[in-house]
């Protein structure tokens, strides 16, 4: 079985751990932690190619539902999945990406599964909630995942979080994780790091929602302290503290539009359809209601506490990638 | 006495209010930037004080009753009754428990899940202590040590016709579940004035229509009430009362329970109506 971690020879054999979505940037930070840091051995699972990786970090450029990917697993006693390779990018086709999105997670499961891999990581969203005008200021991880109601770009990542909470109560013998953070900053692509590196973002006149940011580096270390055996569960990972969207905005010197809310939406619908504006207008309700959420059951359970304070975290924006 | 007079009396009656040091002396949980985990800030709540002090001292000449039963510290609920078409008295209780004290006290009052949707009342609320009205976030701060305020009777109360002053609508359970959960004592406040403020009533059937929650006309223009008329608030705090019990009770039990605090604020009411001379002064 591939949780043996002493190997024939005596020497402990290195933990094997599959990261989907190893390419994107997020991916890279994660594995370099993962690589360096704790002597994980590394297999990327991505349709996308990985220049630039260390030799041995070894890079399956292939799609999810392929046989290929299910060949990584059954070759070899992987230790551990962590999923990250959740495609959301608002210009291709959506029943495509629904596709490689669903069939994939389903997939990815099924042989997880089968070849007994005993930790999977899924790294979800706290937008899955939803940002509405009822939301109490903190919702706990029980609270129902509402998004897909307003937003059908969301509906891959709840129907996704959806699957891996099923199977994180079928598969016993499987330690599931999902992992919630809030908007994770710096130097990655992701809808709030794009929309905090825009000059003059949009914002809604008369709305300043209290908003939850995450540094990268934080959001890593979850996934790490989530890799330690015996933690299972579902998870909110939050930032340092809780500041309004117009702070955030004015400690990174941004000079924000202010559009009245009942036009926003033919505006910036009309401008993302340009090309002037990358705004997707689906998240709009972001910039308008709160959706934040409780963190204490991650720092009781899995011991997560944010090592980047706030102005730290507003500022990873900065950084180079 | 003439009205010149009357003013002039009243203004030197007025007290001067250390605004920016009872803000100081505020409990605040802020972080770097200023802002607590419900999105107040010192900064902006300063601003709104003087606002409301002036509508407290000099629009509505506002007094308050029982200041003693205000806990300077420790988790409490105030219970109100809610009238007058506008929400101005959530806004003078709130002034009361900041400026009578010898200890500035902070109120936060729970507001419609509506709110959060109107442009600039979204945030300038949640700045000046305000929140969303959700069980979540009253047992948040209970459990924080802190001050909420609730309206059992919530629209029911605030819309209901003039005719109809003075008398309290439905208790709403909520507010029990949450005391007795919480451990809370529950400081009972009767409202006097408010029900003046706009004689309303209610036309239902264009609410519906415009799918607002209420649509009150008074018989003066503008016809809708936009601006209260300057009738005198009183305030009338009562005896903390601590009540006991299982939170998940069934409906009935936690009914009688809600209707002892009910009725507790009829009686001040009424003892306030008793003792009131005039609408205006």
């Amino acid at each position: 079985m591939s949780s043996g971690d002493i190997a024939e020879s005596g020497r402990p054999r290195p933990r094997k751990v599959v990261i989907t979505g190893i390419a994107g940037r997020l991916g890279r930070i994660v594995a370099r932690r993962l690589h360096h840091e704790l002597d994980w051995q590394i297999i990327g699972l991505d349709r996308r190619p990985m220049p630039g990786r260390p030799k041995d970090i070894e890079h399956h450029e292939v799609d999810l539902r392929s046989k290929k990917a299910r060949d990584v697993f059954r070759i070899g006693e992987v230790d551990a999945l962590i999923h990250l390779g959740v495609m959301h990018d608002p210009r291709a086709r959506p029943a495509e990406i629904y596709s490689w999105n669903i069939t994939g997670t389903t997939k990815l499961l099924e042989y997880c599964q089968a070849y007994r891999v005993p930790k999977v990581v899924l790294l979800s969203s706290a937008n899955v909630y939803g940002p509405r005008p009822d939301n109490p200021q903190f919702l706990t991880e029980d609270a129902p995942l509402l998004a897909a109601q307003r937003f059908p770009q969301m509906r891959d990542l709840v129907e996704i979080d959806h699957l891996v909470s099923t199977f994180l109560w079928r598969a016993q013998n499987v330690e599931t994780v999902i992992l919630r953070p809030v908007h994770i900053v710096g130097p990655v692509h992701n809808a709030p790091s794009n929309y905090l590196r825009i000059e003059r973002p949009p914002i809604l006149l008369g709305f300043d929602p209290m908003v939850q940011l995450v540094h990268y580096q934080d959001t890593a270390d979850a996934i790490v302290a989530a890799l330690a055996p015996g933690r299972r569960g579902i998870y909110n990972i939050v930032g340092p503290g809780e500041v309004p969207l117009s702070a955030v905005l004015k400690e990174l010197g941004r000079e924000p539009v202010q559009i009245p809310h009942p036009v926003a939406r033919p505006i910036l619908s009309l401008a993302f359809r340009l090309g002037i504006s990358s705004f997707p207008v689906a998240e709009l309700d972001f910039i308008r209601y709160v959706c934040m959420v409780d963190g204490r059951r991650a720092a009781a359970e899995l011991g997560f506490r944010p090592r980047f304070g706030l102005r730290e975290t507003i500022h990873a924006i900065d950084e180079p990638a | 006495m003439g009205l010149l007079d009357r003013l002039h009396q009243l203004r030197r009656a007025v007290p001067e209010d250390d605004i920016a040091g009872r803000t100081e002396a505020l409990v605040v949980r802020g972080n770097e930037f200023g802002f607590d985990e419900f999105g107040l800030s010192r900064e902006s709540f300063r601003g709104a004080a003087h606002v409301a002090r002036w509508l407290y001292r000099h629009y509505f000449r506002a007094s308050a009753f029982g200041i003693e039963h205000i806990p300077a510290s420790g988790r409490v609920l105030f219970v109100a009754n809610h009238s007058g078409q506008l929400p101005f008295d959530g806004l003078v209780i709130g002034a009361a428990c900041f400026l009578e004290p010898p200890k500035p006290r902070l109120v936060r009052s729970m507001v419609e899940y509506f709110v959060p949707t109107v442009p600039f009342a979204s945030y300038l609320l949640a700045r000046w202590g305000q929140i969303i009205g959700t069980p979540e976030n009253c047992r948040r701060l209970l459990a924080a040590d802190e001050a909420v305020l609730v309206f059992p009777e919530g629209a029911r109360g605030i819309s209901k016709n003039f005719s109809k002053r003075y008398q309290l609508a439905e208790f709403g359970k909520g507010f029990m579940r949450l005391a007795l959960e919480m451990r809370a004592p529950i400081v009972p406040i009767a409202v006097i004035g408010a029900e003046e403020q706009a004689p309303a009533i209610n036309l239902k059937p264009l609410a519906r229509l415009l799918g607002s929650p209420s649509f009150p006309v008074v018989p003066y223009p503008p016809f809708v009430p936009l601006v209260p008329l300057p009738v005198k608030y009183r305030l009338y705090f009562g005896e903390p009362i601590k009540l006991t019990g299982d939170p998940d009770d069934d409906d009935e039990v936690l009914d009688e329970k809600a209707k002892i605090v009910k009725h507790r604020i009829q009686s001040m009411i009424q003892l306030g109506l008793r003792e009131r001379e005039h609408v205006f002064w």
